[in-house]
């Protein structure tokens, strides 16, 4: 489990709080997403959970541990992260880069021994890219790359996954596949953290919802709960409904001309 | 990389040092060149041979697998594929420190650490200008601060050289043109102590260098201690740099073009890479001096220049598909 709890966090040389004392968590089982505006804090979330940048206050726990405590090989070994932008200087094969999924584990002085190279096996096929073993990182379409990264996160093998928006730029079909595999990871007893701008499938996925604005949670709940149109149209700033969708039955969230 | 690009790599090594053995002012039979390596029959090939080529040879060697690991590693860690310790600025400060160090008096063993404490400080100054351009991140920045800090160097070296005894000036100029034709055995044996420690260092923390190969964010997640690893890296390959500067002086572009190769090989993790750049630019350095050799004798054309001439055109390449 992942909790942050009152979270505030300040960029060098800036005025406000990039996060202004967030508390929110993340349980094995579920799929819990991050919503919000642009800017509005969420990719810091993950920055401050790496250690990438430090707390004004509050405090990160990992299973009742605090982060900073279990140091980032044991971190890394529990949380998984993909974080938002990844772009390899030098193209590996697909296998070469899940099999840095076992960096914590390894370091820099063990060897890869049968329960590594099995935890790749297994990562690359729960992620469903077997075929792509062999074929090279700058070869890989969009939705491929997506899928291959998520490989690498579960070779990390640990209990948590936190995914800064996984399926940005990826067509219906591949949005949906990735969706249905983050779902199917959660539903196995891993708790998925995911950052997302797609509303309306984050509203039919996910558990529990956060909505943050300006570097505070403005709702949290069950899906229905935080997909009200006022609170929506507070936080975009736009003129926007929520209906319930005839087909599938989740709150949808529908932007309206400018009026 | 498969087992057969590895011996293609070795093969090519073990024959370019024999080439090198044996083509010079004067060169020696193949029948002799083996009678020669074994001491045996005339004693000019030997001395030749044994005095001369031998040392050369060796230092050539020391030098290229020092570059091509420095080279391979500090692209791998900052993601650049234009880095190399020449174009970074490494070399030059290192030249500067080496340059000074002599004038002090220094020994041949401390030269390499009057030689790094100039790399470092270029380093330093090298990431000052690229940070206040804005830009640590961008690449080309980087590089072009490198090469302003370079080009510093050069004009520190020539203001040493203004005031110096010509003793010195010969001295400032042979390191900024690079040579390894005064080698000597006691070179030899402290630049392969510090290209054993240091590539071996390298080498150990290859897997560290794939991690940040694939950016700070990512490495961090994977449980890297960012910071901490690319300073150690950093100051690894530079010491590496630096040690072959004041075994050798400027030689450029190797540790840019033989990563590169090695990676076209098939080599994509940092270990297999590291080891891989050490053979490739060993080899390329003994071919290069042996041109310098052959292409205008009697007279040698520097090192330095003969590995422009090489890596230029290959960094022009490299640029254009950046940019």
């Amino acid at each position: 489990m992942i909790e942050f709890n009152d979270v505030a966090v300040r960029y060098p040389r800036s005025d406000v709080s990039a996060l202004g004392g967030v508390t929110l968590e993340a349980r094995r089982g579920l799929l819990t997403a991050i919503v919000g505006p642009n800017g509005s804090g969420k990719s810091t979330l993950v920055r401050a959970l790496i250690g990438r940048i430090a707390l004004e206050r509050g405090t990160i726990r990992i299973d009742g541990a605090p982060a900073p405590t279990l140091g980032g090989a044991e971190l890394a070994r529990r949380v998984a992260v993909i974080t938002q932008r990844e772009d390899l200087a030098f193209p590996l094969i697909v296998s070469e880069y899940v099999a840095l999924g076992r960096f914590p584990h390894l370091g820099i002085w063990h060897a890869a021994e049968q329960k590594d190279r099995l935890a790749i096996d297994l990562s690359i096929d729960a992620a469903g890219v077997a075929a792509l073993r062999e074929r090279r990182i700058d070869a890989l379409s969009g939705g491929e790359w997506q899928r291959v990264r998520l490989a690498r996160a579960l070779a990390q093998g640990g209990d948590a996954l936190v995914l800064d928006e996984p399926t940005a730029f990826l067509d219906v079909a591949h949005e949906m596949s990735v969706f249905e595999l983050l779902h199917g990871l959660a539903r196995s007893g891993k708790a998925v953290l995911l950052i997302s701008h797609q509303l309306n499938l984050v509203a039919r996925f996910a558990d529990q919802l956060v909505l943050l604005h300006r570097g505070a949670v403005a709702a949290a709940g069950p899906p229905d709960s935080v997909m009200q149109a006022e609170t929506l149209e507070r936080v975009y700033e736009w003129p926007l409904v929520v209906s319930r969708d005839p087909a599938v039955g989740a709150p949808t969230l529908v932007p309206l001309r400018r009026r | 990389m498969p087992l057969t690009r590895w011996a293609v790599l070795v093969i090519a090594l073990v024959a370019a040092s024999l080439l090198a053995i044996a083509v010079g002012t004067v060169s020696i039979p193949i029948s002799a060149l083996w009678d020669a390596l074994r001491r045996v029959g005339e004693t000019m090939p030997i001395m030749v041979v044994w005095t001369l080529r031998i040392p050369r040879v060796t230092l050539a060697i020391l030098v290229g697998a020092g570059l091509g690991m420095s080279g391979a590693a500090l692209q791998g860690t900052m993601r650049n594929p234009l880095a190399e310790p020449y174009l970074l600025g490494v070399s030059g400060g290192a030249a500067v420190g080496a340059v000074i160090g002599l004038t002090l008096g220094l020994g041949a063993a401390l030269l390499p650490l009057a030689a790094f404490a100039g790399a470092i400080v270029a380093v330093l100054a090298a990431f000052f200008v690229a940070h206040a351009a804005g830009a640590r991140g961008d690449p080309r920045v980087l590089l072009m601060a490198g090469v302003v800090v370079g080009a510093f160097a050069n004009a520190a070296i020539m203001v040493v050289m203004a005031n110096a005894e010509p003793n010195t000036v010969r001295n400032a100029l042979w390191w900024m043109m690079g040579s390894v034709g005064d080698a000597t055995w006691r070179q030899i044996a402290i630049l392969a102590g510090y290209v054993l420690a240091g590539g071996g260092a390298l080498i150990v923390v290859g897997r560290q260098i794939d991690v940040l190969a694939l950016g700070e964010d990512a490495a961090a997640g994977l449980g890297l201690d960012v910071d901490t690893a690319i300073r150690r890296v950093f100051f690894i390959a530079s010491l590496l740099a630096a040690a072959t500067v004041s075994a050798a002086g400027l030689v450029g572009f190797v540790g840019l073009v033989v990563p590169h190769l090695v990676r076209a090989g098939g080599a994509r993790r940092h270990r297999e890479l590291l080891i891989g750049s050490a053979i490739a630019g060993a080899t390329l350095v003994v071919l290069a001096d042996l041109l310098g050799r052959v292409l205008r004798p009697p007279s040698e054309l520097p090192l330095g220049a003969v590995t422009a001439l090489i890596g230029v055109p290959f960094f022009l390449a490299k640029l254009r598909r950046l940019v």
